[in-house]
C-alpha cells in the first residue's frame, strides 16, 4: 500500500466522521420541525430558538462550566420559545411564514445583544468530550466514523428511530397526523387539535434550542454573532426535503453534513482554491432549492400545513 | 339608531386602525424590561434613542437615509405580500441589484452624471428583479415554496458578494496592500446621488423612494395589472375562473418586488459615506437587515405603500436612534432588531383578530344602515390582512 493511498483512505474516514458530527444540529432542528410541520405548523423561526439555545448554554458552560446545566438551559429556552410559537400561531392564528421570520428576527437580535453585553469578545471553552464506545470505537474504519462522538452527536441519530416510532406506530402519532391532514376529522373523533399543535410546537422547538447547543457547546466551542448562519432555514428545508419523514431527514442531514465536511477538508487541503471557497459555499443552499424542486413534484405536504384551525371556520 | 352607539363605533374604527401602533408599543414594554434587566434606566435609554433619531437636522437627515432602503423593500414587499406571495429574500436582492449597479458604474467610469445615475439604478432594479423572478418561476411553475427558495437565494447572494468583492471587484489598493477587505474602489462621482441638505448624508435617493412609492400606489389601485395582482391574492381561484393568468402574476409579483429591493441596495451603494459597496463577509454588513426590516416597515404600514412611507421613517429612526442608545445607555442595538421581530410577531397575531373585528363590523353596518363606503372598506382591508403561505 503506498503512502498516498494510506493518507487519502484517513482523510476519507477523516470526512465521513466530521460530516457526521456536522449533520448533529440539522438533525435535531429538523425532526424537530418535522413534528411541528406533520401536524399542520410551520415553525420559521427555528433559526432565531437556535441561536438563542446556542448563547444560552454557551454562557452557562462561561460562567458555571457545568455541560449539564448548559443542555438543560437549551431545553428551557427552546421551550419557553416554543409555548410563545404556539400561542402565536394557535390560538392567535397569526400568519406562520411572517410570525417564524418575527421570532427568528428576535433571536438573532436577542442573542447578539445578550452576547455583546455579557460576553463582549469571543471566549472558546471547553466542549462536550468524544466519548468512544468501547469495543465498538475500535473497529477499523467503522469505529472512528462512528463510534467515536460526542454525547449529542449520538442523541441525535437516537433521536430518528425514536421520532419514527413516535410518528407511526403511537397513538400519539397517529393523532399528529391526523391534526396534519385533516384537522376538521380529528376534532370530530374527540382529539384536541389546540393541544396535539402545542405539544409538537413546543418539543420541536426544544430540539431546536439544543440543535442550538449542538453547535456553540459540543462542536464550535464558541459563540459570536449569527453562529447558525442560516443553518434553521436549511433545517426547515430539509423536511420538505425529507417528506416530512424522519429517516428522510436523517439522509438530508447526512448529505449536507457530508457537504460541509468535504468543503473544510477541501479548503484546509488547499484543493479548493481560496478565491472559489465563496462559490463552494453557496452549494448547500443551491442543491436546497433543487431538493425542493425534485421532492415538491414527487410528496404531498401535511394537507393542513400552515392552516390555523378554529371549529366552524 | 341612537347617536351613542354610532361615536362608539367610530371610535372602535379608529381604533382598529391604530392597532399595529399597540404592537409597537408593546415590543417597546418587553424592551424596557430587558433593558431594565440589563442594568439600564429603560427611560434614559428611550430618551436617548429619540434623541439620536430626531435631535438635530443631521439626525433627522440620518433617519431620512435610513428609511430610504426600507421605504423601497417595504413597497415591494407590499406588491407581493398584495400577490399572497411571501417575499423574505429582499436581502438577497438587495446584494445582486448593487453587485449589478456596482458593476456597471466600475465598467463604464467616463459616462456623465445624467447617463450614469439611472444607468446604474436601473441595472440594479432590473438584476433585483430578476432575482426576485427566479423564486416566483420556481413558485408558479415548480410549486416550490417561494419562503424557503427566497431565503436559499439570500445565502447564494452573500457568497456571490464576498466572491466579487474579494475577487475581481476588489479595491486595487486592498489587493496590493493584501488586506483583501471586501470593498471596491471608490466608485466614479458621476454615479454619486446628488446630496440634497450640505453638510448632511441626505441624498436625492429619497425623492426616487417616495415617487417609487407613489409609483406602487398607482399600479396596486389605479391599474388593471395592479387590480390582478390583488385580486390573485385575494382568491387565486375566483382570478384563474375570471380569465388572468395567476401563475404569471405570481412571477410578476415577485419580480417587482424584487426589483425594489434591487433599487434599494443600489441606492445605498451611490448614498453612502464611502461611495463604496462594502461588506463585513455577511449579507448584514452590506444591506444593515434593511432586507428584513422592510419586511417590517411594510407590515407596520399596513401592505399599503402610501402608509409604508411613515413606517420606514419610524422604523429608520429606530434604527439611527439606536447607535445614541448604544453610546448613552451601553446597550447594544441589536436591541432593536429584536424589538423590530417582535413587533412583526405581534402585528400578525393581532391581525386575525382585527380581521374578524373588521368583518363584524362590516356585516353589522350593512345590515343596519347599508352605508355604500361599508362595502369599500371590505375590499380594502381584506387583502392587507389574510396572507397565506400558498
Amino acid at each position: 500500500m503506498g503512502l498516498s493511498d494510506l493518507f487519502s483512505a484517513s482523510v476519507l474516514i477523516g470526512i465521513a466522521t466530521s460530516g457526521i458530527r456536522l449533520a448533529t444540529s440539522y438533525l435535531y432542528a429538523a425532526i424537530g420541525e418535522t413534528f411541528s410541520q406533520r401536524s399542520g405548523v410551520l415553525n420559521l423561526g427555528v433559526d432565531g430558538i437556535m441561536l438563542l439555545g446556542a448563547f444560552g448554554s454557551y454562557y452557562v458552560v462561561l460562567t458555571t462550566g457545568s455541560q449539564g446545566l448548559a443542555l438543560a438551559a437549551a431545553l428551557l429556552i427552546g421551550m419557553i420559545l416554543g409555548l410563545f410559537m404556539a400561542f402565536v400561531s394557535v390560538t392567535l392564528k397569526a400568519e406562520q411564514g411572517i410570525s417564524g421570520i418575527g421570532l427568528y428576527l428576535f433571536g438573532f437580535g436577542m442573542s447578539d445583544l445578550l452576547y455583546q453585553k455579557l460576553v463582549g469578545t469571543p471566549r472558546p471553552i471547553a466542549g462536550f468530550p468524544k466519548l468512544p464506545i468501547p469495543l465498538l470505537s475500535d473497529i477499523p474504519v467503522i469505529g472512528p466514523i462512528l463510534f467515536q462522538h460526542n454525547l449529542l452527536t449520538y442523541g441525535a441519530f437516537l433521536l430518528v428511530p425514536v421520532a419514527a416510532f413516535i410518528l407511526n406506530k403511537t397513538t400519539l402519532g397517529l393523532q399528529i397526523r391526523a391534526v396534519g391532514q385533516n384537522p376538521e376529522a380529528a376534532d370530530s373523533l374527540g382529539i384536541s387539535v389546540t393541544r396535539i399543535r402545542y405539544m409538537t410546537v413546543i418539543a420541536g422547538s426544544t430540539l431546536a434550542g439544543i440543535a442550538g447547543a449542538s453547535l456553540s457547546i459540543a462542536l464550535l466551542n464558541i459563540f459570536q454573532q449569527n453562529l447558525t448562519n442560516g443553518q434553521g432555514f436549511i433545517a426547515v428545508a430539509l423536511v420538505y426535503f425529507g417528506a416530512w419523514r424522519p429517516t428522510g431527514v436523517l439522509a438530508g442531514a447526512l448529505l449536507y453534513g457530508l457537504i460541509a465536511a468535504l468543503v473544510l477538508a477541501g479548503n484546509t487541503l488547499g484543493l479548493i482554491p481560496r478565491s472559489v471557497s465563496d462559490i463552494a459555499a453557496m452549494m448547500p443552499a443551491i442543491i436546497t432549492i433543487l431538493a425542493l424542486v425534485v421532492t415538491v413534484s414527487r410528496v404531498r405536504e401535511p394537507a393542513a400545513l400552515t392552516k390555523p384551525y378554529g371549529r366552524g371556520e | 339608531m341612537s347617536s351613542q352607539p354610532v361615536i362608539k363605533s367610530r371610535l372602535e374604527g379608529v381604533l382598529l386602525r391604530l392597532l399595529p401602533l399597540f404592537a409597537v408599543l408593546l415590543a417597546f414594554l418587553v424592551g424596557a424590561v430587558m433593558l431594565f434587566a440589563l442594568g439600564a434606566n429603560p427611560l434614559t435609554a428611550y430618551l436617548a434613542l429619540l434623541n439620536g433619531a430626531f435631535g438635530s437636522v443631521n439626525a433627522l437627515a440620518e433617519t431620512t437615509v435610513k428609511a430610504i432602503p426600507l421605504l423601497l423593500v417595504g413597497i415591494g414587499i407590499t406588491i407581493s405580500f398584495r400577490a399572497k406571495v411571501i417575499n423574505i429574500g429582499g436581502e438577497g436582492q438587495m446584494v445582486v441589484g448593487a453587485l449589478a449597479a456596482t458593476a456597471v458604474a466600475l465598467a463604464f467610469p467616463d459616462l456623465p452624471p445624467i447617463a450614469m445615475i439611472p444607468l446604474t439604478l436601473l441595472a440594479g432594479f432590473v438584476t433585483g428583479g430578476l432575482y426576485g423572478a427566479l423564486p416566483g418561476a420556481l413558485k408558479a411553475y415548480f410549486q416550490v415554496n417561494e419562503i424557503l427558495s427566497t431565503i436559499m437565494l439570500n445565502i447564494v447572494a452573500v457568497q456571490a458578494m464576498n466572491f466579487l468583492l474579494r475577487g475581481i471587484m476588489i479595491d486595487p489598493q486592498q489587493a496590493e496592500l493584501g488586506a483583501r477587505i471586501p470593498q471596491t474602489m471608490r466608485l466614479p462621482a458621476s454615479a454619486d446621488l446628488p446630496i440634497l441638505i450640505r453638510g448632511t448624508r441626505l441624498h436625492a435617493g429619497v425623492l426616487i423612494a417616495l415617487l417609487a412609492a407613489v409609483a406602487v400606489y398607482i399600479l396596486l389601485w389605479r391599474t388593471t395589472l395592479g387590480y390582478r395582482i390583488r385580486a390573485v391574492g385575494l382568491n387565486p381561484d375566483a382570478s384563474r375562473y375570471a380569465g388572468i393568468h395567476v401563475k404569471r402574476y405570481v412571477v410578476l409579483a415577485l419580480t417587482l418586488s424584487g426589483a425594489f429591493a434591487g433599487l434599494a441596495g443600489a441606492i445605498l451603494v451611490f448614498g453612502s459615506e464611502s461611495h463604496r459597496m462594502v461588506t463585513d463577509g455577511s449579507t448584514t454588513g452590506f444591506t444593515g437587515s434593511a432586507g428584513f426590516n422592510g419586511i417590517v416597515a411594510a407590515l407596520f404600514g399596513g401592505l399599503h405603500p402610501i402608509g409604508t412611507i411613515p413606517a420606514s421613517f419610524l422604523f429608520g429612526a429606530l434604527l439611527v436612534g439606536a447607535n445614541k442608545l448604544q453610546r448613552v445607555a451601553q446597550v447594544p442595538s441589536a436591541l432593536i432588531t429584536a424589538l423590530n421581530g417582535l413587533v412583526v410577531v405581534f402585528v400578525v397575531s393581532i391581525e386575525n383578530w382585527r380581521n374578524r373585528r373588521v368583518a363584524a363590523r362590516i356585516a353589522a353596518r350593512i345590515s343596519v344602515d347599508s352605508e355604500p363606503d361599508a362595502l369599500l372598506e371590505s375590499s380594502d382591508t381584506a387583502g392587507a390582512t389574510t396572507l397565506g403561505t400558498k
